[in-house]
């Protein structure tokens, strides 16, 4: 079946409908990535948009469930140019066809998403439409797009209740909250490997119920949203900011712990979503690659040395990657260390994590 | 880290010549790591004695050595020019070896000379068997089971612990020689006493098989402050089991998912670190298909084949981005030469699939094996970009330029199924065309797969172009058909075939609903930065990006395409020289190749670059797009020349010699016309179409006669004929491929054979200097020893070559450049062939005499005079030094080639030597070739009747040198009536000790074995010959380069004069 992206600025790319085939309206976000468009499709800060895949080529290995990084995928609509008739991988499970059809998401293929990619690039990012109706005047679905705002994503994405995550292994005796903002399974499971027992906790859990548990350290998620929406988040994270609890912060994390303390976020132009963004470790010099996915920044100019200096920045952009926190056992970044997809180079950020814990790395 | 200031004056060292494993990728790597020096204000010194490579200009290096790739060379480099570091990571396994033995002796300790780019414990670490393997022990890297042995009684034991079939892997060997998987000890033994010995070291590695496994690659790079990053990863279609450079790869990894990409990657990583690797470093995997098992087959501690390819893949520059780091920078201070905006520090993102395939040589061996095994066969390679992988496959197939354009193109409809299904099993370079075969029949993917091991995802891929075939079989050709063939970038004449519609049908159907080929960029970060590199690939499937500016006047570079016997670097060399000389001409350039491994297809070579097959129907694409006012086709071979009438249907004017007069020299009747009229004599000849006319013309020419096909480069398909049956048998093998020019029947004349280059302005002609072949007439001159200045020519011949050159290049009004060869017996002067474009020879005259040919002959293409450039016309005077041109061999990697030399070319590469005079220039050229004499001073002489007066004398002299000889019965005989003392050795069919024998025991040096011309060649010669050449012998079936090479052993010098060729005025 036809199916039609439209773009708020008037643009209409023609293709074939996948997944689902009702229509939808979203902001429309890239992600370079060449590999894990599963992990993509199921990373829950995609809540609210529809992803295009800039590399052509997708499903060439199928659905491996236990790839997923929660428990449902989460885009509005995906967008790609080419789906790849057969999966081939020894854990496939099912076509990526049949994956959007189960949880009814809409999507397009075989249009030029490198054309659309530059479009969002220059223009920066913009909401959009994924429809099989054919429109002869747009000015009404325009209009449609032009109101839509991402919101009340982080609520919807975060779990109902809190569960518990043991250690694999012996474990070291560490008791981990994880703060879940739409958290990507991946950061429980990297402190588990490690030992640590997780306790996951809805966003709506006050600083005092978390701290009350006494756990050894604290962690806040990623997440999907404009940060500065989850007001009641940011007031509960001011709290655990005050308390004595080491804590380490992952993107929204990052993103909410800024707010809390004083500074300030805005929107990028275009996000940077994908697995090959060089970060720098400002006190060593090092740069890693980094696996990202955020569409707002912490402005470094809104910081308050007294407060939090900067850790990592991005090398091509120079933008906020990280956070320190001056006189406390506090630091945050702006990317991903849990990976999937992407590369794992900053795993060694979870083992700084249990030494400030009082754990061994 | 900035810059390391201590390091002001760099020796870098080339690869050498051009052989199989080790080809025009290294030209490339080393042209832009000396760009990437100069840049810096560093001091850099070349050495390479591969006088075809770009690398080799004073353009590119301050100071600049062809000689030979030897310690002793390395050492008296070092002792006069003093640099303060050398530069090994860029020459290929030649290049790293001579540091490693440099640095072993303590002589760059000695001379304050510090290796950069690696360290030599690095260099260990990663290619000592041993020391690797606890390496990567060490940091939990598995690899497969194995063990080093340097006697074939361990090798034995341990592949009977290790359990059959076990791969065998000698150390210290380029492109696997010697190497090979051995199902049984019988196997094994004999593969062990090859590789023992073709390893510089004495050892091989005995391995667990994996064959079957997917081969991963992944190209990743470190800096001195340890920061590292992956370039790019690769998934050979081929599973385990065929060599790397012999598989077809794609880039990115089509099949893994982002567990098993980031386990490699990360493994690659710690790997680079571990070693502590400064540049860049390639890292080999075979992953087992259903499950996270890998193994890490091989890791190459510097730049390869495989980063060109990641190179050109991602537009990352490997190449450069390693030299930098070597001069101590970190990743994140060296910008991205392609967006301009990002730094080196981040990893290239594709938004298009890349597949590369080998050019494989089986079209010039005819009688080879065209098996594929561990041991690399290709000469050369293609690669190609699109939006699929379908696309990048089809495109790749007719970039090869070896008669394919579908999968329908090599014929199996003659096989019964079960004959087919055994051909499935057997490895060649048809794979997948068989595979192609297979699902029109029905077989199923799984079967398919279980036979092949090749991954369903590919095999679904094939299926999908077979169903197209089908398709357009079928029905009528509907404008959606059409656009999905398109897309999938089957070409008009393929689509025409199938349809039955003429190609100007398709074509016009295509323009009338808007089906035109569409540009992309490739920009390294999948569109996210704004990118400035003009480097473009084509689709079907999406918006045009590439603008036609015109604000100066543009020129388009038609490439060489992959390096092929025949037609190798030296075309590249002249492609770039003339883009960059059309630049200062004001021009904008565009260059079209499709050969990952040169230095044209650098990015930042040509104004833009169009990575394309070279097929009218591509260019025609990026002529619409790009409107050229011309385009210059006398620099790529003959592959841009096939083009020339293409482009002028086009509207596109041909600079330089017209079309009509490159016609009038390949076209046998209008060319004896303007012989006649400049009464120029050539050897009798005619011209026929089959084999009856062709026996007809022999016999009233005389036998022996020269047979060959016209329009065909590199002497393919030319033979000698001495009776009737070997044209029979001959034209039978011409006409397997369609003809669509006539065959050429030439009296064959014994003499000199002589070859001038010459630029001409339409006016006057520049003749930079004559050469002279060592051997007789009827070897290939490419495969020939050529010698300027010519050493035995009388000042009368001299004035006819010189009178005919002028007189031709007036006659065919040619601007640019001429290449003629001659015969010369006594005052007599022939022509053989005159080509209107450049040679093979024009980059080494170029350098021993100084003159830019390439560079004067695009500027008399933009209208100039050669007077107005300063130069006088007419020969030119002599230059100061004797430069010898030494023709290299690859036989040894190619099982069951025939090693005769012949009409035919069967070269891949030349070296050079130079010096004052004729005995040190040929001591320097054998040298460069690798002919190392003597170990035992044992050889065997074995001539046929004909030559055996001839032989005496030769044979005396290597007596007088030291060399025991032994000699087949009649050979034998006659050099003993001679006073020549011989030992007679047994035949082949003889009992034991026989000929067989005395060369696979290891004693003999070297042997002049002299066939039988004509088909009939005796098998026992072919037998002989291949057992020598694959225990490593020298052998030499022409008597005139025994001859040079006895002169070259009587003349040995004890200390080399060294030549600095950026020296040598450009007069």
């Amino acid at each position: 079946m036809k199916a039609f992206l439209i773009l708020e600025d008037g643009t209409v790319f023609a293709g074939t409908s996948i997944g689902s085939t009702r229509e939808v309206v979203s902001e429309i976000v890239f992600n370079t990535s060449m590999t894990g468009y599963l992990e993509v499709l199921t990373d829950p800060s995609y809540a609210g948009q529809a992803v295009v895949m800039t590399y052509p080529l997708i499903g060439n290995y199928g659905i491996c469930r236990e790839d997923m990084e929660s428990e449902r995928p989460w885009p509005d609509g995906y967008i790609v140019r080419e789906l790849s008739r057969i999966p081939s991988n020894f854990r496939s499970e099912d076509t990526i066809q049949h994956f959007l059809e189960e949880y009814d998401i809409p999507g397009i293929c075989g249009i030029d998403t490198r054309a659309l990619t530059k479009i969002l690039r220059e223009k920066g990012t913009m909401n959009g439409m994924i429809t099989t109706r054919e429109y002869t005047d747009l000015a009404e679905p325009v209009s449609r797009m032009k109101a839509y705002k991402v919101e009340g994503v982080v609520k919807k994405t975060s779990c109902r209740e809190k569960y518990v995550l043991e250690p694999e292994g012996e474990g070291n005796g560490k008791r981990v909250a994880l703060l879940d903002l739409g958290a990507k399974r991946n950061i429980a499971r990297s402190l588990a490997k490690r030992g640590c027992q997780v306790t996951v906790y809805p966003c709506d859990t006050t600083a005092e119920e978390i701290l009350a548990s006494r756990p050894d350290g604290i962690m806040l998620s990623n997440g999907p949203g404009d940060p500065k929406e989850n007001t009641e988040i940011i007031r509960e994270i001011r709290r655990l900011y005050e308390s004595d609890r080491p804590i380490f912060a992952i993107c929204l994390g990052h993103q909410l712990m800024a707010l809390a303390t004083g500074a300030d976020t805005y929107k990028l132009k275009y996000g940077h979503r994908g697995g090959n963004h060089p970060v720098k470790d400002l006190e060593t010099g090092r740069v890693y690659i980094s696996s990202q996915n955020h569409g707002y920044a912490v402005d470094p100019e809104s910081l308050d040395p007294s407060v939090a200096v900067p850790a990592f920045t991005n090398v091509n952009d120079g933008t906020n990657e990280g956070l320190k926190y001056t006189g406390k056992n506090i630091f945050t970044v702006q990317y991903h260390p849990e990976a999937c997809p992407g590369p794992q180079d900053s795993s060694y950020l979870f083992d700084r994590f249990i030494k400030m814990m009082g754990g061994n790395e | 880290m900035p810059k390391n200031p201590d390091i002001k004056k760099v020796l870098v060292l080339g690869s050498g010549p051009i052989i199989i494993g080790q080809a025009a990728e290294f030209d490339y790597a080393g042209t832009q790591a000396c760009r990437s020096l100069k840049e810096e204000g560093i001091e850099v010194v070349l050495l390479n004695s591969n006088p075809a490579t770009i690398m080799t200009d004073k353009d590119i290096a301050d100071r600049v050595y062809i000689e030979p790739l030897t310690v002793e060379v390395v050492e008296q480099v070092i002792r006069k020019e003093k640099p303060d570091s050398i530069l090994p990571t860029l020459g290929g396994q030649a290049g790293l070896n001579l540091a490693m033995e440099l640095e072993e002796a303590g002589f760059l300790k000695e001379n304050n000379v510090r290796l950069i780019g690696t360290t030599a414990l690095t260099i260990k670490k990663a290619e000592d068997r041993e020391m690797f393997k606890e390496t990567m022990e060490k940091i939990g890297e598995p690899v497969a089971p194995s063990d080093i042995v340097e006697s074939v009684e361990d090798g034995l034991r341990i592949a009977e612990k290790i359990g059959y079939p076990v791969v065998l892997r000698p150390a210290y060997t380029l492109g696997g020689s010697g190497g090979g998987i051995a199902e049984n000890p019988e196997k094994c033994r004999e593969i062990l006493e090859n590789g023992l010995r073709l390893s510089r070291v004495g050892q091989v590695l005995v391995e667990r098989c994996i064959a079957g496994w997917k081969e991963i690659e992944y190209e990743v790079m470190r800096d001195g402050a340890g920061n590292v990053i992956t370039v790019c990863n690769m998934e050979n279609l081929d599973p385990v089991g065929v060599h790397t450079g012999d598989s077809i790869v794609v880039a990115p990894s089509q099949t893994l998912g982002d567990k098993e990409y980031q386990m490699l990657r990360t493994s690659a990583l710690n790997i680079i670190t571990e070693l502590g690797i400064t540049g860049g470093c390639n890292v080999q995997y075979a992953l087992h298909p259903e499950s996270f098992e890998y193994c890490v087959i091989e890791v190459n501690p510097r730049v390869s084949r495989s980063s060109a390819l990641a190179s050109k893949a991602t537009g990352y520059p490997i190449a450069k981005v390693a030299a930098k780091i070597a001069l101590g920078y970190t990743l994140d201070e060296i910008k991205n030469a392609v967006t301009k905006k990002t730094y080196a520090s981040f990893e290239p993102m594709l938004d298009y699939c890349v597949v590369k395939m080998p050019r494989l040589p089986f079209d010039k061996f005819i009688s080879a094996k065209r098996t594929l095994g561990t041991q690399m066969k290709a000469t050369g390679e293609v690669m190609s970009i699109c939006t699929n992988f379908e696309g990048a496959l089809m495109k790749a197939i007719r970039s090869l330029e070896q008669h394919v354009d579908c999968l329908q193109s090599y014929d199996f409809t003659g096989l019964t199924d079960e004959e087919l299904r055994l051909q499935l099993s057997r490895v060649d370079d048809r794979r997948i065309w068989v595979i192609a075969e297979a699902l029109r029949r029905g077989i199923s993917y799984g079967e398919i797969h279980e036979i092949t091991k090749i991954d369903l995802w590919f095999i679904d891929k094939l299926s999908i172009l077979v169903e197209m075939e089908q398709a357009l079989q079928k029905g009528s050709l509907t404008p959606e058909l059409l656009r999905e063939a398109k897309r999938i970038e089957f070409p008009d004449n393929v689509i025409a075939r199938l349809t039955g519609l003429s190609q100007a049908e398709v074509k016009a159907m295509r323009y009338e609903h808007g089906i035109r080929a569409a540009y992309k960029m490739v920009d390294t970060c999948a569109a996210e930065f704004a990118a400035e590199t003009p480097y473009y690939y084509s689709c079907f499937d999406g918006i045009n990006e590439a603008e036609s500016s015109h604000k100066k006047k543009k020129v388009l570079v038609l490439g060489s395409g992959p390096i092929r016997i025949g037609q190798g670097i030296e075309f590249d060399f002249c492609s770039v020289h003339s883009t960059w000389a059309f630049e200062k001409e004001g021009y904008e350039t565009i260059i079209i190749n499709n050969n990952p491994e040169t230095v044209s297809t650098d990015f930042d070579i040509a104004d833009k670059l169009y990575f394309e097959p070279l097929t009218a129907e591509d260019v025609e694409s990026i002529v619409d797009v790009e409107k050229p006012d011309g385009a210059v086709v006398q620099f790529g071979g003959q592959t841009a020349i096939k083009l020339t009438e293409a482009l002028m249907k086009m509207g596109v004017p041909i600079l330089g010699t017209a079309a009509e007069d490159v016609d009038a020299a390949e076209d046998r009747e209008l060319f004896d016309e303007i012989l006649e009229k400049c009464s120029i004599p050539r050897p009798a000849g005619h011209t026929v179409f089959t084999a009856e006319e062709a026996k007809k013309a022999a016999n009233e020419l005389g036998y022996p006669v020269l047979v060959r096909p016209s329009y065909v480069l590199g002497g393919q398909g030319m033979q000698i004929c001495i009776n009737d049956h070997d044209i029979d048998e001959f034209i039978g093998i011409i006409n397997m491929i369609a003809q669509d020019h006539p065959i050429l029947v030439d009296k064959y004349i014994v003499g000199k054979e002589i070859e001038v280059d010459a630029v001409c302005d339409g006016q006057d002609i520049l003749i930079p200097g004559i050469m002279e072949h060592i051997e007789r007439t009827g070897v290939h001159s490419g495969d020939s020893i050529s010698v300027y200045p010519a050493p035995s020519i009388t000042p009368a011949v001299e004035a006819k070559l010189v009178d005919y050159t002028e007189k031709l290049a007036r006659a065919l009004h040619v601007k640019g450049m001429i290449n003629i060869q001659f015969i010369v017996t006594g005052e007599d002067v022939y022509i053989i062939e005159v080509n209107p474009r450049s040679s093979r020879t024009v980059p080494y005259i170029s350098k021993v005499t100084g003159i830019p040919i390439v560079p004067l002959a695009t500027k008399v293409i933009c209208g100039h005079t050669l007077r107005e450039l300063g130069y006088t016309p007419g020969l030119q005077k002599k230059a100061d030094y004797i430069a010898i041109k030494m023709p290299v061999f690859s036989f040894e990697k190619i099982r069951g080639a025939d090693i005769s030399l012949g009409p035919e070319m069967k070269s891949t590469g030349e070296c050079l030597g130079i010096a004052k005079t004729f005995n040190e220039a040929l001591y320097k050229a054998f040298e460069g070739a690798g002919i190392k004499l003597p170990k035992h001073k044992n050889m065997i002489i074995s001539v046929r009747e004909t030559e055996h007066e001839n032989v005496v004398e030769i044979a005396r002299r290597f007596q007088n040198v030291g060399y025991r000889i032994f000699a087949t019965r009649g050979t034998a005989r006659v050099l003993n009536d001679r006073g020549v003392k011989a030992l007679t050795v047994r035949k082949i069919e003889q009992e034991s000790p026989n000929i067989l024998d005395l060369i696979l025991g290891h004693e003999i040096d070297l042997i002049i074995d002299i066939p039988q011309q004509g088909a009939n060649k005796s098998h026992d010669g072919f037998i002989i010959r291949r057992n020598a050449i694959e225990t490593g012998v020298h052998v030499l079936t022409s008597l005139d380069t025994a001859g040079a090479l006895a002169t070259s052993l009587e003349n040995r010098a004890r200390e080399l004069t060294l030549i600095d060729i950026a020296s040598i005025d450009n007069r």
